[in-house]
């Protein structure tokens, strides 16, 4: 009967928004008078996945198996599937994510699942399993009920404030059989950017607009980014024109953010750029024109020019 | 070469989103309904792969009547047919079994969507028609080449991209920049008058959620402006006030 949540990995480490999977899923276990139990698949520590426990997984599930060493989305929710029917599990949790939405759907099939996705707070169980959605990119929320026998949370990120406590988990190892279609796809090649951090998971984005004039400006960008250790973000014509990598591209028909501080220079703020970031909790608007309408939405203004104020800004942050 | 794109009627991008009944019902009124934008870029490569390749090209929605002229609009920009189940689309499940039972009658080699729809964000009728039809789904999509019946493509991941080959039938949701997205020519609206759209019933009626009500996030406080000349005092009053670095 226990809550089953995914938990994903990045480099052996538990991902923030798994921890704050884990720490969902150990709450609604407690509304529901059971356990929860975290499944995680590929390589990583004992001791790593111990501290599942300190966000309220009793149990660690940890697949292992070397066919899995890579992120699949049709393969990882087989291993979820195969979990929860061990478990007797009626709900589960994973953070939303370009593996956890893969999972999430392929799940919903195999177990006729009532799917919500984007969810932002605790579920009201008060008649039924009602949960917070957030729909139309931000622009408003649902509350769904899930009448599904089998439920699967998919949680937006950083939207659930997790506390830890010092218990440990236990880990058991998990071997279901694998089913050979769930490897269908050869992966030919992979381009990640690494050491940076990686803007959905970022505490702090600073993001840039069509305002920096070229891509060989985007050295005062990267400066603010580096000393608040925040990921870089930017508009959609940016991405278009190939000033910036696609995967830096927020907005309505890019990534949807919510960081405790998006800073935005030179963006002007069109609805389809703010319908990715305004959930975020503090905004920042850097834009030489008083006008723009991106200061509408924001928590923090400062009219002026972005290659004089980007420094400023960095300087004291490094004076911090 | 078969081709089915699924496609979604819903708001425009720049709508201000309302409801009426007591925050029950999404308020249509004055509403403009668009195709889905990522819908859009699937049926823009997929009239692309027509063009080069030869294929068939059948759009798909789960709708009412009033869905019907961005359907006419996805003829005129080079679908060859189209198939609308009349029905609301209760939700993501839902959806995917009209799809899944089509697709069971009449095989396509790709089956292109949107990669999310924009009015429930779901990113989930792909995952959930591949799982129905036991073949592979693949989302995000931003690059799609046939070769035979070999697919190749480039999807996005959390920082970066990789490349995949599979065997086609697949089940993809696209993205940018897949494709560029196509305008219909006055040829393209004149013939898509007399392109079949065929009606049919939905297949099975499961609901497995249902919104029992909406509610509006709550407007941000007044904007705090700060002298550009005194940058530095931002970075104080994030740390002290904000309380976010
Ligand atoms: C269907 C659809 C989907 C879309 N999806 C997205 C999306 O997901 N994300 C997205 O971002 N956009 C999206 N757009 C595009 C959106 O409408 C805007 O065109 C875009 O966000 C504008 O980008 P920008 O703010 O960088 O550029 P601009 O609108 O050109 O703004 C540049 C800003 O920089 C300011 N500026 C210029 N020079 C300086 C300086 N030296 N110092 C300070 N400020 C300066 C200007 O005052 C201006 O406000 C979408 C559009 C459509 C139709
Ligand atoms: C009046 C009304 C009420 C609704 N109420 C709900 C509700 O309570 N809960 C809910 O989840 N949804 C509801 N919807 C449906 C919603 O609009 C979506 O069509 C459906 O739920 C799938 O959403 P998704 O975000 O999961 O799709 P996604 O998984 O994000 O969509 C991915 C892709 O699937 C395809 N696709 C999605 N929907 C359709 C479709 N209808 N026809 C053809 N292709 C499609 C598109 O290519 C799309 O890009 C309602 C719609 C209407 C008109």
């Amino acid at each position: 009967m226990s809550v089953l949540i995914f938990a994903e990995l990045d480099e052996g480490k538990l991902k923030k928004s798994s921890q704050e999977a884990i720490f969902y899923g150990s709450k609604v276990a407690g509304m529901m008078g059971t356990s929860a139990t975290a499944v995680v698949i590929g390589a990583a520590d004992q001791s790593e996945l111990a501290t599942a426990g300190r966000f309220g997984a009793t149990k660690v599930l940890h697949a292992t198996d070397a066919k899995l060493n890579e992120p699949n989305g049709m393969a990882y929710a087989s291993v979820v599937a195969a979990a929860a029917q061990q478990e007797g599990a009626k709900v589960v949790v994973l953070a939303k994510s370009s593996l956890g939405d893969a999972m999430a759907a392929r799940l919903a099939g195999k177990l006729k699942a009532g799917l919500a996705p984007n969810v932002i707070e605790l579920p009201d169980l008060s008649s039924g399993f009602r949960v917070k959605t957030s729909i139309y990119t931000g622009k408003a929320f649902a509350f769904n009920e899930l009448k599904a026998d089998v439920k699967i949370l998919a949680i937006k990120k950083n939207t659930i404030a997790t506390e830890e406590t010092d218990a440990t988990a236990t880990v058991e190892n998990f071997a279901p059989s694998l089913n050979d279609a769930d490897f269908a796809l050869r992966v030919t090649n992979t381009e990640k950017a690494t050491g940076d951090v990686l803007l959905p998971e970022a505490d702090l984005v600073v993001s840039a607009g069509r305002g920096m004039k070229g891509p060989e400006n985007w050295g005062i960008v990267e400066d603010l980014a580096k000393a608040l250790h925040a990921a870089t973000a930017c508009s959609k014509p940016v991405s278009d024109l190939d000033w910036r990598p696609h995967h830096e591209h927020v907005g309505q028909t890019g990534i949807k953010v919510s960081p405790n501080l998006y800073i935005a220079a030179g963006i002007s703020g069109a609805i389809q750029h703010l319908a990715g970031v305004n959930s975020s909790k503090v905004i920042v608007v850097i834009n030489k024109d008083p006008d723009a309408p991106f200061f509408k939405s924001a928590d923090y203004g400062i009219v002026g020019d972005v290659f004089e104020v980007l420094p400023k800004l960095t300087k004291a942050v490094q004076a911090l | 070469m078969k081709i089915l794109v699924c496609v979604t009627s819903v708001p425009d991008t720049t709508t201000k989103i309302t409801f009426t009944g007591n925050n029950t019902k999404f308020n249509k009124a004055g509403v403009q309904f668009i195709t889905g934008p990522y819908d859009d870029y699937a049926l823009a490569r997929a009239v692309e792969l027509k063009e080069k390749l030869g294929a068939s090209v059948t759009v798909f929605n789960v709708g009412e009547a009033d869905a019907e002229p961005v359907i006419r609009k996805c003829l005129a920009i080079g679908a060859d047919d189209a198939i609308r189940v009349n029905a609301e689309p209760i939700d993501a499940y839902f959806v995917a079994e009209q799809i899944a039972a089509v697709a069971k009658e009449t095989p396509y080699d790709l089956i292109l969507m949107g990669r999310e729809s924009i009015d429930y964000n779901g990113g989930q009728v792909h995952g959930i028609v591949g799982e129905m039809l036991g073949i592979p789904s693949i989302s995000p999509v931003m690059r799609l080449d046939v070769e035979g019946t070999t697919a190749k493509m480039t999807r996005e991941i959390e920082g970066g991209k990789e490349d995949i080959e599979a065997q086609l039938p697949l089940v993809l949701g696209c993205q940018e920049p897949i494709a560029e997205w196509k305008i219909p020519n006055m040829r393209g609206i004149m013939t898509a008058r007399t392109k079949p759209l065929k009606i049919i019933q939905p297949a099975g009626q499961d609901s497995l959620t249902a919104v029992a009500n909406y509610e509006m996030p709550a407007p941000r406080g007044a904007v705090k402006m700060i002298p550009a000349d005194e940058a530095e005092t931002l970075i104080k009053l994030l740390r002290t006030e904000a309380k976010v670095i």
